[in-house]
């Protein structure tokens, strides 16, 4: 249920709980976090372009991640790039979220098997909160991600945990 | 009645108030749960080195000075250029000799060297045979031994 639902008739008056509120202002300006991994990365920005524009969901690339709401993990998780992304995903401010995009990230994609440097799966090393399909995703798939995201932040509440 | 000084105090206490309730709610409302990686300095995801009170070269602090002054130098040839029609003989003399101070403490830096940066010489490794590859100061050194 949106925050608009309980509008007043012909009235500027809106009534709701503090929680409706919260979770209306966190998911209507997810803030994204500007980096991309790999061909994922080249989805990811056609979707914040012209042609897609995730920016009318308030979904806006910041440059540092304490700015930052969500993280979209867009492409192949190498071994190496694992710990710089637990590092920046602990250097987001909270409440954060993250949006694991393609396969890569899913479970390894391509490299599950034989890919000696890919992590398997981006969920070993931080929570994630929804998962994109595709090898690429379209940027469709992308922001069908986010609206489900949006979807998980609007049934949150203060009185119990988010990943309870 | 208020009077304007009035309207001010006014402005600065409806200011105080407004930044005050977004910081005090904001702290009422965030999550806080504060450790030592969370709290780490953001250096793009590598392992931050050092702290953040890095010293920069003091040359910088001299060209952003001339820097800053001839770009102001610039600002107020604008509208000096807009009325120089009207002010005739006056106003272009009264610019030369503002333009002239500005050269003359341009020049006065430049002869006293401090638009010179340091350019550190580099270290070109070389072959020596039967020695193999070097550096320059170690066969300065070791033709300093042998001699």
């Amino acid at each position: 249920m949106g925050l608009l639902d309980s509008q007043f008739d012909n009235s500027n008056i809106v009534i709701t709980s503090l929680d409706n509120l919260l979770n209306w202002a966190r998911l209507s300006s997810l803030w994204q976090m500007q980096f991309g991994l790999a061909c994922c990365a080249i989805e990811m920005m056609a979707a914040s372009a012209s042609n897609f524009d995730m920016m009318r969901f308030g979904v806006i690339p910041r440059a540092t991640p304490r700015q930052c709401d969500v993280m979209i993990v867009s492409g192949t998780v190498t071994l190496k790039m694992a710990s710089r992304i637990k590092r920046l995903y602990d250097q987001m401010s909270e409440p954060r979220y993250v949006i694991s995009m393609g396969s890569c990230s899913n479970c390894g994609g391509p490299y599950w098997e034989h890919g000696y440097h890919v992590l398997k799966g981006v969920d070993r090393v931080i929570p994630v909160d929804v998962y994109v399909p595709g090898c690429p995703p379209r940027p469709e798939a992308l922001i069908e991600g986010l609206m489900k995201l949006q979807e998980k932040v609007r049934n949150e509440s203060l009185a119990k945990k988010k990943n309870a | 009645m208020l009077t304007d000084f009035g309207r001010i105090l006014i402005y600065l206490l409806i200011g105080a108030v407004f930044t005050a309730g977004g910081l005090i709610g904001s702290w009422l409302l965030r999550p806080r749960r504060p450790y030592p990686d969370k709290l780490s300095t953001y250096e793009c995801g590598e392992e931050p080195v050092g702290n953040t009170w890095v010293k920069f070269n003091i040359r910088f602090y001299v060209v952003a000075l001339i820097f800053i002054v001839f770009d102001v130098e610039v600002v107020f040839l604008f509208p000096w250029a807009l009325v120089f029609k009207g002010l005739g003989m006056f106003a272009f003399i009264e610019m030369a000799v503002f333009l002239t101070i500005l050269v003359v403490g341009y020049a006065y830096v430049w002869v006293k060297g401090d638009l010179d940066w340091d350019k550190p010489a580099p270290k070109v490794s070389r072959y020596v045979k039967g020695v193999g590859v070097v550096s320059d100061e170690t066969t300065e050194i070791e033709e300093h031994a042998t001699a």
